[in-house]
């Protein structure tokens, strides 16, 4: 009961909240005071000041009647505020009846029940009201009803959705389970459950039966003379706008500003009942960090130059810096490969060196540069060209990789018209040639064909064959054997690498599986939290790597050999969120070789020869204390680490 | 295994009947021909029964206590509303798919014929404000999402979601007070009656087209916003496409499924609307119609009005899934 209270009064904490709960407020009192304050001066009527403009004694001018229009907008408020509510309770109580009738009724009348409201729900409101409003008679307690029960289906409509998700929960469940009647389940289980959003869509139904009520009987089919409620001051005012604009003007802003109360009321609440955002406060933009790290061998000519690559985004405190000064090369030809945990850094360092991270996402580099060209000074339409040709990106899901509303075939032609000036029938037919090249059957019949009419694995190969529409020199592909079947995955990879061999394409291999990555690459790079830690060749793998967490995802592959018996190998804990990195190395609390030095000073990413860098204080060196190393690993709790999950042979 | 065969229906190639049930297209046509004919009945049926469900005599209701009741009688026979239920039902269905909605018990036209005479105003009216939201809102709902993409310019956007809330929130009754105030009274620019020349279109259009603008123009920007966030958004910029193309071939069409949803909720509620701005601007279309006859009680009038706007709305909704149907080449034509 406090939470819920607490969540109404949170909807007045936020400036707009705050507005629609005073004016809210303010109208509600008018509703109940001004009758009993102005209420007979409103029908005071003075002969000899008929149909007067606005003056000192009447501020707005007067009626017909020589009746204040001022006195008479503010008393109208009660009778406008009473026939609002009132319609919008009974629409309530109407449509909870009949949207909760389906689940109490048989199943045959239930059905009926719902598609008459199915069918009611496709007029508009006020089309039901004029319905409605010829069978009740026109008048007050005609329009009331007809408004009331023409907003009843999209109440029964809404209370069908809010108790079908509810429904579902685990203690209405369990309740059938225990035998508890359809009745009682509806009435004691489902209703009190869905009480809250009825309840704010109520506070906006209010709002809209407080306009439709003012259109009734400003088109003089609701409220009858003498009562009077906005919408017949409008009326009267109109006929006679030349004569005074205010006695149109006053009961219409009356409408608009109470209608509005109860509209932004009910949508802050509905906000804060529903999913909140928080309003963040962001510092400046980061700036570069200057780094100590010693640049990756200048090694021949180089497609791909990274030095000190460094990607924040805003979050909720302020800025976090998820890729924090990662330096690396890839050379023309060479297979690199990206390996470490989720949230390692990995893809966004991918998605940097393409330039794809959009803003809000700030990307800096004390250098940046493909196939000789920086990529942070210049502007996409200088380099439109030369990385939609040069550069291919494979994504992680080829399921939603490709836009569904589109051909597979255009989808690659495009790059050919924009990037290299075919016609579209040309670039059509590049693109089926491009798709035979990477293997995909009847490549003709499928390029016309959706994204939706292709497995996994074709669309993926569909995604390297739109790569390959130009003449790639650099293919980043980002965990492209993730979301696909084992079988696939083979192919997959197979084909990456015929597209290195026969198209000279160097290619970086994003992957969370060091197996996969030393399958199919001349180095790796192993990233943990936002760094590099270590950048070693494939060859150097399973005898050489220094550093304690590369050996720990080494270990962590079963193999064959492994003893069924054992517990799979982990690496207890987790890695750090990107806004709490710790100071030192970020490892040290997962490290068993963790000193003193570790929780202090971050260690740098140094050369260490035999074209190897490792940024750790205690590297291991001999093969004793990497047996070590290795076994501090095995046997410990956290399984959901993913690298223990995969590669496992079925 | 004959209760497997039969809830894993026979594919589709086998047999020619079988292949036009299975063709998702032939299904979705005769399912939503379906709906349309089990709507359409609805809507005659409460048509027909509204002048039942009116307490006491309608005759009397309209000709006033101090009508003869001759004169009654022989009203309620031409009517027939002294045959049985079922009867004056079967006559009712008859005239209607004869063209002969009855006739006006105030004006004694065929009812047919005031309708003829006053559908063209509504129908411009109503069609020509749905132009102006589509033509306003999405270039301004595109153009917001690609300008306030990603958390840019936070003052514009909550300028541009204020201003609409604000504009969605004024009735177009309302409005049209006001513009019949500010240009009809104050500059006397515009026409504020009837349906002359071009610019006495320009008020009623313009006050039914706000508010359904402004509210369209929001849907467009947040849904936009939430396809730019998609992975195949991001396909096309690593194809470096122009940003133009990225938002306009591959980013709207995407967000064209709700817009399109919601737009057709909007026309029929703009159908709706023009009720109240005909009054506004006595404007000679069905909606100033219904109003006089609601209050004359000259219940055949109704009738056919009633009968006009629903099959309006039937009709708009109709488009709206078969664009739907057709925008979509993935599931929603196989969805029941």
């Amino acid at each position: 009961m406090g939470k819920r209270r607490s969540k109404w009064l949170a909807v007045t904490r936020t400036p707009t909240g705050a507005c629609a709960a005073v004016l809210l407020v303010l109208v509600i009192a008018l509703a109940i005071f001004a009758p009993i304050i102005w209420g007979a001066r409103a029908s005071v009527i003075d002969t000899d000041s008929i149909s007067q403009g606005p003056s000192a004694g009447h501020l707005f001018g007067t009626d017909d009647l020589g009746r204040d229009i001022l006195y008479r907008v503010l008393v109208a408020s009660r009778l406008s505020l009473e026939l609002a509510v009132l319609a919008t309770l009974i629409g309530v109580g109407a449509g909870t009846i009949l949207g909760a009738l389906p689940s109490i009724l048989p199943r045959r009348a239930g059905r009926f029940v719902t598609s008459a409201v199915n069918i009611a729900v496709a007029f508009p409101g006020l089309l039901l009201a004029l319905f409605f409003a010829v069978i009740f008679g026109v008048g007050t307690t005609g329009a009331v009803l007809a408004i009331g029960l023409a907003t009843a289906p999209s109440f029964a409509r809404l209370v069908q959705t809010l108790s079908a998700s509810v429904a579902g929960r685990d203690f209405v469940s369990a309740a059938r389970v225990a035998g508890v009647g359809r009745l009682r389940l509806m009435i004691r289980h489902i209703l009190p459950n869905i009480g809250e959003p009825l309840v704010v869509n109520a506070t906006i139904g209010a709002g809209g039966a407080l306009l439709a009520f003012a259109g009734l009987s400003f088109l003089g089919i609701g409220v009858q003379a003498p009562d009077y409620d906005w919408g017949r001051l409008l009326g009267e005012g109109l006929n006679r706008i030349y004569i005074n604009p205010a006695a149109a003007l006053a009961p219409g802003i009356a409408v608009v500003i109470a209608g509005l109360a109860f509209n932004l009321f009910g949508e802050v609440a509905a906000a804060v009942v529903g999913a909140r955002t928080p309003i963040r406060r962001l510092g400046r933009r980061p700036e570069p960090v200057p780094s100590e790290e010693e640049p990756g061998l200048a090694r021949g000519d180089a497609v791909l130059e990274v030095e000190n690559l460094r990607v924040s985004f805003p979050g909720r405190s302020g800025w976090t810096t998820p890729v924090r000064g990662v330096s690396f090369t890839v050379c023309t030809g060479e297979a690199v490969g990206v390996v470490g945990e989720s949230g390692s850094g990995k893809s966004l360092t991918a998605l940097a060196v393409s330039r794809l991270i959009e803003t809000p996402g700030v990307v800096t580099a004390d250098r940046l540069e493909f196939a000789g060209k920086p990529l942070l000074e210049a502007s996409d339409r200088e380099l439109r060209g030369l990385l939609g040709t040069s550069l291919a990106m494979v994504f992680q899901d080829p399921m939603t990789s490709f836009n569904p509303t589109r051909k597979i075939g255009r989808q690659l032609a495009e790059v050919s018209e924009q990037h290299q000036g075919l016609s579209r029938r040309q670039a059509l037919a590049r693109a089926v040639d491009r798709l035979r090249a990477v293997r995909v059957p009847a490549a003709a019949r499928r390029a016309r064909q959706y994204p939706h009419e292709f497995s996994g694995g074709m669309r993926q190969r569909a995604m390297i064959a739109m790569g390959l529409m130009g003449d790639p020199r650099l293919v980043v592909a980002d965990e492209p054997t993730t979301a696909l079947d084992v079988t696939v995955q083979r192919q997959v990879l197979q084909l990456l690498a015929r597209v290195r061999a026969d198209e000279h394409a160097a290619i970086l291999l994003i992957s969370h599986d060091i197996a996969v990555v030393a399958q199919n690459c001349d180095r790796i790079l192993v990233m943990y939290a936002g760094r590099i830690v270590e950048d070693l060749p494939t060859r150097g793998l399973l005898t050489g790597p220094r550093h304690p967490y590369t050996r720990a995802l080494i270990a962590a592959v079963p193999d064959l050999d492994a003893d069924r018996e054992q517990p799979l190998a982990v690496i207890p804990g987790r890695p750090p969120e990107p806004d709490q990195v710790p100071v030192g190395c970020a490892f040290a609390p997962r490290c068993p070789l963790a000193s003193e030095r570790c929780r202090t000073e971050d260690p740098v990413l140094a050369d260490i020869g035999g074209g190897g860098r490792v940024a750790c204080w205690h590297p291991v060196v001999d093969a004793h204390r990497a047996e070590i190393t290795s076994q501090a690993f095995v046997g410990v709790t956290d399984d959901d680490s993913e690298l223990a999950s995969t590669g496992t042979p079925g | 295994m004959t209760s497997i065969a039969s809830k894993f229906p026979v594919p589709a190639r086998a047999g020619a009947l079988a292949g036009a049930w299975g063709n998702p297209w032939v299904s979705f046509a005769v399912r939503r021909t379906w709906r349309f004919i089990a709507s359409l009945w609805v809507l005659i049926t409460a048509a027909f029964l509204m002048i039942h469900l009116v307490p006491g005599d309608p005759v009397r209701a309209a000709l006033g206590l101090t009508a003869p009741a001759a004169l009654v009688r022989a009203k309620r026979q031409a009517l027939g509303l002294n045959d049985p239920l079922l009867t004056q039902y079967w006559h009712y269905l008859h005239g209607i798919f004869t063209g002969d909605f009855g006739t006006s018990m105030t004006s004694n036209l065929p009812v047919s014929e005031v309708i003829a005479d006053r559908l063209p105003a509504t129908v411009e009216m109503a069609g020509l404000a749905f132009l102006v939201v589509v033509v306003v809102s999405i270039p301004v709902g595109v153009a917001m999402a690609v300008l306030t993409r990603g958390g840019r310019r936070r003052g514009g956007e909550l300028a541009f979601t204020s201003t609409s809330v604000f504009l969605a929130a004024i009735p177009e009754f309302l409005l049209a007070v006001a513009l019949v105030y500010v240009f009809g009274v104050k500059l006397g620019w515009l026409p504020v009656a009837g349906r002359s020349d071009a610019a006495s279109y320009v008020l009623p259009v313009i006050s039914l087209a706000v508010a359904p603008a402004a509210v369209l123009a929001r849907i467009v920007r947040v849904e936009l916003l939430a396809v730019l966030g998609n992975d195949y958004v991001r396909t096309a910029r690593a194809k470096r496409l122009p940003a133009r193309l990225v938002y306009v071939r591959h980013a709207l069409p995407n967000a064209l499924t709700a817009t399109l949803t919601l737009g057709g909720l909007l026309l029929t509620a703009m159908v709706a609307g023009t009720v109240l701005v005909e009054n506004v601007f006595a404007w000679p279309g069905v909606g100033s119609t219904i109003v006089a006859s609601i209050l004359q009680r000259d219940y055949p009038l109704v009738q056919g009005i009633v009968l006009v706007y629903g099959v309006m709305v039937l009709l708009v909704n109709l488009v709206v899934d078969v664009l739907l149907a057709l925008l979509d080449p993935r599931s929603t034509i196989r969805e029941s």
